[in-house]
């Protein structure tokens, strides 16, 4: 069984496979695991698609499965895996992430309290919202 | 959070909520929160989603978010200052000075916040959208390579990989030194849950003239001289 986390998502898969740095799923576990859709002219979310290289040194696509981690890294995403590679984080660039919060609209999040209740930001719209972040360290 | 909490009765039937974030471990916030018992919600994100998503690298940082959603201050040091750094270490006393100007600071802070839970788009701390983006910090590509490592971290921590846990730590805090936040929740804490022993000195001399909270200017910048702000931060020794 191999996890991929992304954004606040942490999916198991059961068909995936890794291999060094590659990490090969197929079309279904692919968009479980991350929501980009894998189409002709590459993976799709919301209005964007990343056409998927053809002429890297190692290929992207094996068959009817995808190196996410290549593709990833090829879309200069961040990945981390661990040591075993049943564990992956497959990342949010920075571009993504400035081009949200230079929109000036507060990014939205889930989160929970102490109760395991989830909270998001959106909840509070039509409110002032004070965001502040503490710690106990 | 006391000082919040007094904020959110003062205000709170102004359409204003206080929404507190920990980046930190449950067990690690519960006794803090349960201690408080605040009136407003207090979020658990052991993951550090916000501080991915807003670019925060300490706490206290806040953002001020306006009934539409949009971003009227950006993440910026919640009221805090660096009159820590001339702490006697022994003995763990601040020079008068030092603590009058934090006072100072906290104040002046507290009160721009309640000025804007009362007035809304008409406080003077209210930004408009181009003040707002000259202060502005957007991450970059190691920022961003940094949440992966943490992430990745935390998922070991909680399977009990606690020495591969620490090297994907060490790797986030290397990719992203000015973020506090992730090395003092993965640092090494003492009896009280502090990350302030000599590790924690080191790099807050190693920051040399720059700050460890980031100065706030609270009103809107004189555009002759806007200068975009450096990422700030917390309370160390409260």
């Amino acid at each position: 069984m191999t996890r991929v986390i992304h954004k606040s998502h942490d999916t198991r898969l059961a068909r995936a496979t890794a291999d060094g740095d590659a990490l090969w799923l197929d079309r279904d576990e692919l968009e479980r695991a991350t929501g980009w859709l894998w189409k002709p002219q590459g993976l799709c979310r919301d209005e964007t698609c990343m056409p998927i290289p053809r002429n890297t040194d190692r290929p992207l696509v094996d068959g009817d499965r995808l190196d996410a981690a290549g593709m990833w890294r090829y879309a200069g995403l961040p990945v981390a895996h661990n040591r075993s590679g049943d564990l992956w984080v497959l990342g949010e660039g920075a571009s993504q992430r400035a081009v949200a919060l230079t929109s000036l609209e507060a990014p939205n999040f889930e989160l929970p309290d102490l109760d395991g209740r989830l909270h998001r930001l959106s909840d509070y719209c039509g409110r002032k919202v004070f965001l502040v972040s503490w710690a106990s360290w | 959070m006391p000082v919040w909490q007094s904020l959110y009765e003062a205000t709170k039937d102004h359409g204003f909520t206080v929404l507190a974030i920990a980046l930190d471990q449950p067990e690690a916030a519960r006794p803090w929160i349960e201690v408080a018992s605040p009136g407003y919600p207090c979020l658990i994100d052991r993951d550090h989603l916000t501080a991915e998503l807003y670019n925060l690298v300490n706490v206290p940082q806040a953002v001020w978010i306006d009934e539409a959603g949009r971003m009227v201050r950006p993440p910026e040091t919640a009221g805090s200052t660096d009159g820590f750094r001339a702490m006697d270490r022994k003995n763990f006393t601040m020079p008068q000075a030092a603590l009058e100007e934090r006072q100072r600071v906290k104040t002046a802070y507290l009160d721009a916040v309640r000025d804007w839970a009362v007035h809304g788009a008409s406080s003077p701390y209210a930004l408009d959208a181009k003040a707002v983006m000259a202060r502005l910090i957007v991450p970059d590509a190691a920022i961003a390579e940094a949440h992966a490592h943490f992430r990745l971290g935390q998922a070991l921590l909680r399977d009990g990989q606690t020495a591969e846990a620490a090297a994907e730590f060490a790797e986030a805090t290397r990719l992203h030194p000015d973020s506090w936040a992730m090395w003092r929740q993965t640092a090494d804490k003492d009896a009280r849950g502090l990350a302030v022993g000599e590790a924690f000195w080191r790099r807050v001399d190693a920051l040399g003239d720059r700050p460890y909270y980031a100065p706030v200017a609270l009103g809107q910048p004189d555009p002759t001289n806007a200068s975009p702000l450096i990422p700030p931060s917390d309370e160390v020794m409260e």
